[in-house]
């Protein structure tokens, strides 16, 4: 007992060190080390219509011995809406993953401006807004704080949203548990975040699913916004979009046995 | 910093709306301290005997029953999802709930231990012995339960592996715990236990922030 006491001091130094290393930077210091090829600066955005944004060559994926797609290549520019079709079942979700990179890809390279998408994870990271299948949102919790939460994590500073829920059609329900809301207003509370991110690339699994026509109206004309600024998107959906986009683009995934 | 503060007033807040989610271990916790005096009879020296090993299975056991479901709301609802694809706020959300986690079950429990003392019959130096123990090793259980929690968040019925994933590593701290009652109630110093306790915390502190950090990102991908 006494011998383990001795080494004490040099443990805790040991420790503290770790500890400060990670807390001080707020960032583990694995990933530092994970991505010291390429120093992470946050892209100011908007930048250049028409640059390259994200580029996915010959990706392929494969799911329970079925082959999704493969030798599929995506690319995706600023000011550009990216719109991917298919039946139930296509692999739509799951190329959205993999250009989210949530999932990898079974074959094939990912690239973000002009570097490897590994390499430049964290400042992919900083300047994508993925909403996927699920709405982000807590059940438990009401609009606002629903909403505070997205702000913090977006690190997005705190702001009165009373406003932009009364613009998104839930004025008068921003108190109440995202339980009781129906689901389309659930899916509003969720959108909400497009109104205040300040992120290029949109990657959005299905965004019009339970809304009602003028929601989606709305969120058509707030794509052609941040399009026009620079910005770019990828959606899922089934509905034809009643928007004419500047520059839209659709990719049809065939269902594979 | 900013960040880290607002995921806590959230944590905070559905703690104060899912009060079944904290007071449920708790209550486990305290029944559990009841009915052993009830069960092996009332006598004062049996009590003060087996109590470090008794206080210290029960605290496992709740700090066990808290953990299950403690990233499941937010896995289901799409927020880890989110959250890993936006990479920066993870480590805010994971210091967060290992706060929140604490709060919830750890401190309640070194706040409860007044009241254990006077179940089991434990005199002032073994009450001491069982705060400080109590301070140091629930950080501890709360680190190890969350990182238990972030592996098995996807599983369906992740309950009983959960508690064969993490039980293994609770036992060390349990040995030492105990130990260090038991020296107590015989007048011993127990100052090498509380060092080892304190090592094995600062550690799990160190790391265990970025084993959960990999474990979610592993769940969602």
């Amino acid at each position: 007992m006494v011998h383990i006491l001795t080494q004490f001091p040099l443990l805790l130094r040991v420790t503290a060190f770790v500890l400060w290393r990670q807390y001080a930077n707020m960032r583990p210091i694995f990933i530092i080390v994970d991505s010291q090829s390429v120093v992470i600066t946050p892209q100011p955005f908007p930048v250049n219509p028409g640059q390259l944004i994200l580029q996915g060559t010959a990706l392929s994926c494969i799911r329970q011995d079925r082959v999704l797609f493969e030798q599929l290549n995506v690319s995706v520019q600023a000011g550009e809406l990216v719109q991917i079709a298919g039946k139930n079942g296509a692999g739509k979700s799951s190329l959205l993953r993999i250009l989210a990179g949530l999932a990898q890809p079974d074959d094939g390279q990912l690239g973000y401006q002009q570097h490897s998408l590994s390499d430049v994870a964290a400042e992919y990271a900083a300047n994508l807004c993925y909403i996927g299948h699920q709405s982000g949102i807590h059940e438990q919790l009401t609009a606002l704080e629903n909403i505070s939460f997205w702000r913090a994590a977006s690190e997005v500073d705190q702001a009165d949203d009373f406003a932009l829920l009364a613009k998104l059609g839930l004025a008068g329900l921003e108190d109440i548990p995202c339980r009781m809301l129906s689901a389309g207003q659930q899916r509003r509370v969720s959108l909400a975040r497009l109104w205040f991110t300040r992120r290029q690339l949109w990657i959005l699994d299905e965004p019009f699913t339970a809304l009602d026509k003028s929601a989606i109206n709305m969120l058509q004309q707030h794509f052609v916004e941040h399009l026009q600024q620079g910005g770019a998107i990828v959606i899922t959906t089934h509905q034809a979009l009643s928007v004419s986009f500047p520059h839209q683009t659709t990719l049809e995934l065939a269902y594979r046995w | 910093m900013v960040v880290l503060v607002s995921f806590i007033q959230r944590e905070l807040r559905l703690l104060a709306r899912q009060k079944a989610d904290w007071l449920n271990p708790l209550l486990f916790f305290v029944i559990v301290l009841s009915l052993f005096p009830l069960g092996v009879g009332p006598e004062a020296n049996l009590l003060r005997i087996m109590a470090p090993g008794i206080v210290w299975i029960a605290a496992l056991l709740s700090v066990l029953l808290a953990a299950e479901r403690l990233f499941k709301d937010d896995y289901r609802n799409g927020v880890i999802e989110q959250l890993v694809a936006a990479r920066q706020p993870l480590l805010s959300f994971v210091l967060a709930k290992l706060l929140t986690n604490w709060l919830s079950t750890g401190l309640p429990l070194v706040l409860l231990s007044p009241v254990v003392a006077l179940l089991l019959n434990i005199e002032t130096a073994g009450f001491v012995a069982m705060l400080l123990t109590l301070l140091l090793g629930t950080p501890l259980l709360s680190l190890l339960s969350v990182m238990g929690a972030a592996l098995t968040v996807s599983a369906d019925k992740g309950g009983i592996l959960l508690a064969l994933l993490i039980l293994p590593l609770y036992i060390p701290l349990l040995i030492f715990a105990s130990a260090a009652m038991e020296a107590a109630a015989m007048n011993m110093p127990y100052h090498g236990q509380l060092a080892i306790m304190l090592a094995m915390l600062l550690f799990a502190m160190a790391l265990i922030p970025m084993a959960v950090i990999s474990a979610l990102k592993l769940n969602v991908s």
